[in-house]
């Protein structure tokens, strides 16, 4: 049997971190992507177009991302279609980042006053225009703190990847585990990396929550 | 030439109906005064002017050209009407100057430098050309409405409404607005207000419409009208609110 030191567990867990981080990276990309084109979607007031925006964000608000990976990943390839441990993981992460992301963003537009719309069609703006100029710039200001800080449960979600078999940080640490059968040391290690990595952020969504607020 | 026409309007919100039925005929130059009980549709005829509300009947044109809440045709009849509201609606991440030439710079494609000249002139003329580059919550409610007064008078409109614009204002503040709404009155513009401003009403406007209950119920001469109501429904307001 292979003995581990405390440098080599380190450096494994270490060494997987970079996949939990480009992992969430992926996620976060990928969901802000599509949250950006459903949240323009939505704001064109076509009642078919909000239904299914609206169907969207329930569905993937209203089950569990483990079910969502297991359905990206072994449902996708009963259905013919090969697919990754990695690719699966981003597909859901990212359908689960999207939903989420629509209906922060949601909230934000909505708390800018109707008169900024109203005041914009006055003046002769167009749609987009409205949006451009006048809501986006508002909208970006309200949304950076709760965004920044929905990025932590994306972080934390990539941990769920190691169940489909994706090679991150709780998978590495499952696999230390079992050659070395220290759990507490090495989920202790597991756990203290995945509040490195969050930690900031937290505090970050604080910092920026508290600037706007002061300038508001 | 009336400046604007409205003939027969009726407004539903659902079942409930608001405009029974409008004529109204302003003539270029008019300062009319719209007055009324709260509920009695004034607001609502002024956004339908302007395209803000659609109505079901009847027809409303403004400068000649028919207004409806169709998205160009809207941008068209922002070209001719400009609106002031009573939480003047204007835009917190841009300063005044900003504001002031966003519309005429993207709207009307003037260039900056024009634009900016445009602004200056309008600031100038509300009296606070020295906040040009002061962000709006920085100033008074009273010097934030007549940065809206400027901001829609940089698109030479042809009419301004006004709904209800003192109505948020700490009452030392609502003479300062008031006084620029007199010059402006004064110029020649046409101006179309709802108000609860009376003796404003009497001493610069040339026409009170009086509505009740989505009606116009009596409208004349300003002066006539407000000291010789004819309604006791008039009667009962001017004795309410004076």
């Amino acid at each position: 049997m292979i003995e581990f030191s405390n440098y080599d567990i380190l450096r494994n867990l270490l060494f997987a971190t970079q996949w939990t981080i480009l992992l969430s990276l992926a996620a976060f990309i990928g969901g802000t992507t599509v949250a950006l084109t459903l949240t323009a979607l939505r704001l064109t007031r076509n009642p078919t177009i909000q239904r299914i925006v609206k169907v969207y964000v329930e569905l993937f608000q209203g089950t569990p991302l483990l079910m969502q990976m297991f359905l990206c990943f072994f449902g996708l390839s009963m259905l013919g279609y090969e697919i990754s441990a990695w690719g699966a993981a981003i597909l859901s992460l990212t359908f689960f980042t999207s939903a989420f992301l629509v209906e922060i963003w949601r909230g934000c537009i909505d708390t800018l006053p109707k008169g900024q719309w109203e005041a914009s069609r006055c003046l002769g703006l167009s749609f987009l225009q409205t949006l451009r100029f006048i809501i986006l710039p508002q909208a970006i200001r309200v949304a950076t703190a709760p965004t920044v800080g929905f990025s932590v449960q994306v972080i934390k979600g990539t941990a769920l990847a190691s169940v489909i078999g994706f090679v991150e940080l709780t998978k590495v640490g499952t696999m230390l585990n079992n050659a070395t059968f220290e759990p507490f040391k090495i989920f202790t290690l597991v756990a203290l990396i995945y509040f490195v990595l969050c930690y900031p952020l937290s505090l970050y969504s604080k910092h920026l929550e508290k600037k706007f607020n002061v300038s508001r | 030439m009336s400046l604007v026409n409205l003939h027969q309007v009726h407004k539903y919100y659902g079942d409930h109906h608001v405009l029974k039925g409008i004529d109204l005929d302003i003539k270029a130059g008019e300062v009319v005064s719209i007055i009324g009980k709260s509920g009695s549709g004034k607001s609502t005829l002024l956004r339908c002017i302007n395209g803000l509300e659609q109505y079901q009947q009847g027809g409303i044109t403004v400068d000649g050209k028919e207004v409806t809440t169709d998205d160009i045709q809207m941008r068209r009849l922002a070209l001719s009407v400009g609106m002031i509201f009573q939480n003047f609606n204007l835009f917190p991440h841009m300063t005044v100057g900003e504001n002031v030439m966003l519309a005429p710079t993207i709207v009307l494609k003037k260039s900056k430098a024009e634009a900016e000249a445009t602004a200056r002139a309008m600031l100038e003329k509300v009296g606070l050309a020295e906040k040009f580059d002061s962000f709006p919550e920085k100033l008074s409610g009273g010097q934030q409405q007549r940065v809206a007064i400027a901001r829609a008078l940089a698109m030479s409109p042809k009419v301004l409404l006004c709904d209800e614009i003192t109505s948020a204002l700490d009452p030392e503040l609502v003479g300062e607005v008031l006084k620029v709404l007199e010059q402006l009155a004064k110029e020649g513009i046409t101006l179309v207000l709802v108000t609860h401003e009376m003796n404003f009403a009497r001493d610069v406007g040339s026409r009170v419409v009086f509505m009740h209950q989505g009606k116009v119920w009596e409208q004349g001469d300003s002066k006539t009208l407000l000291s010789n109501p004819q309604t006791d429904e008039l009667k009962q307001f001017i004795g309410a609110v004076l």
